[in-house]
């Protein structure tokens, strides 16, 4: 008997586009057993997809949409975490 | 042991590149030599700050003198210091991160030196960084969920390669892959004095110069242009000219900031 299991897709893109560049990535797989290596820092030169919309035309489901940044007198120039962060998922079949 | 001559100080346009990239990395930079002695004080467990003698004489270097006389001071105080073992075999790598927590001071930095006494190819696990993250406002491990950012880059090198790091730099160590241990020594330092003009100043406002700030990281995307803005304005305090402006457009002079 087969159950659902869920595996999380990051994309963070250049801009609030949807279509823009991939710019850092990281997968969570739920499918994928304790002892499995989860993806690693560094172990990967180049994006999965080149966008969110490239992503979701392979089956992911998009689950988060970043709200866009809001921008305050005094820290008009300041950067942070990575602002355009996409949340993806698929759920995938494992034997249960 | 010989003085730290202006020779051995950074030059303006490798300063201006350690403020846009927040790193300078030298591969084979210290003697093969003394590389052995580091490394056979590591394997025998007295690879530290307070125990050997050999990692001592490497920050004796007049070359790594001049360079850190470069980015803290006549006066550099001993913050803290580390012996980071990855063993063989080791199949995580370290989730990204910055030193510490977020840095309240406006633009002046410590300096972490992170030395290899030993070959570090791509398979042994060189610590991996992110150019260009030093100057955004994350706290230690609140960049934990990050696993690949493109730009990243690994400090491979040959024995007695040495990078000189700003402190909020994003980075992390990687996986060793090899039958044998990977050893990075650390030394963290801040400056007793203003960190202005510290440098070879000589050409620090020539085109030469200005043109290593119109580089951009492609991960930085929409955020370039902020980027750039806190460039120039680390540009004036290290280089002690309050007015000179490498922004782009001449934005800080447009805002009369």
């Amino acid at each position: 008997m087969s159950k659902l299991r869920q595996q999380i897709l990051i994309l963070h893109l250049s801009n609030p586009e949807l279509s823009s560049n991939t710019i850092a990535w990281a997968l969570y797989d739920g499918a994928a057993p304790a002892d499995k290596l989860q993806m690693q820092t560094g172990d990967e030169d180049t994006p999965p997809y080149k966008s969110v919309l490239d992503a979701m035309r392979d089956g992911w489901f998009v689950i988060q949409i970043p709200p866009l940044p809001v921008y305050r007198h005094g820290e008009d120039h300041e950067t942070a975490h990575l602002p355009y962060e996409y949340v993806l998922e698929r759920k995938v079949e494992v034997d249960g | 042991m010989a003085e730290v001559t202006r020779e051995d100080l950074l030059t303006a346009k490798q300063m201006a590149q350690f403020c846009v990239d927040g790193y300078l990395a030298f591969d084979a930079f210290v003697p093969e030599e003394l590389n052995k002695a580091v490394y056979a004080e590591q394997v025998a467990g007295n690879g530290y700050w307070d125990k050997g003698t050999a990692i001592r004489e490497v920050f004796d270097l007049p070359k790594v003198k001049g360079i850190l006389q470069s980015l803290v001071g006549l006066y550099p105080i001993y913050d803290h210091s580390a012996l980071h073992i990855v063993g063989p075999h080791h199949r995580d790598g370290q989730i990204y991160h910055a030193d510490s927590i977020i840095d309240a001071r406006p633009y002046a930095f410590d300096i972490q030196a992170m030395y290899f006494s030993h070959d570090v190819p791509k398979e042994s696990g060189p610590t991996l960084i992110l150019p260009g993250s030093h100057l955004r406002r994350t706290s230690n491990l609140s960049i934990g969920r990050y696993k690949n950012i493109v730009g990243q880059k690994q400090l491979i090198g040959k024995a007695g390669t040495i990078a000189f790091l700003h402190q909020a730099i994003w980075h992390c160590a990687q996986p060793n892959q090899t039958d044998n241990t990977r050893y990075m020594f650390k030394l963290r330092l801040r400056a007793g004095q203003e960190q202005r003009g510290l440098f070879n100043t000589d050409g620090y406002n020539d085109p030469e110069v200005r043109r290593v700030f119109n580089a951009h990281h492609p991960w930085h995307g929409e955020e370039s242009r902020a980027e750039n803005v806190m460039r120039a304005k680390l540009w004036r305090y290290v280089s002690g000219d309050d007015r000179v402006d490498v922004s782009f457009e001449g934005v800080l002079t447009r805002m009369h900031i």
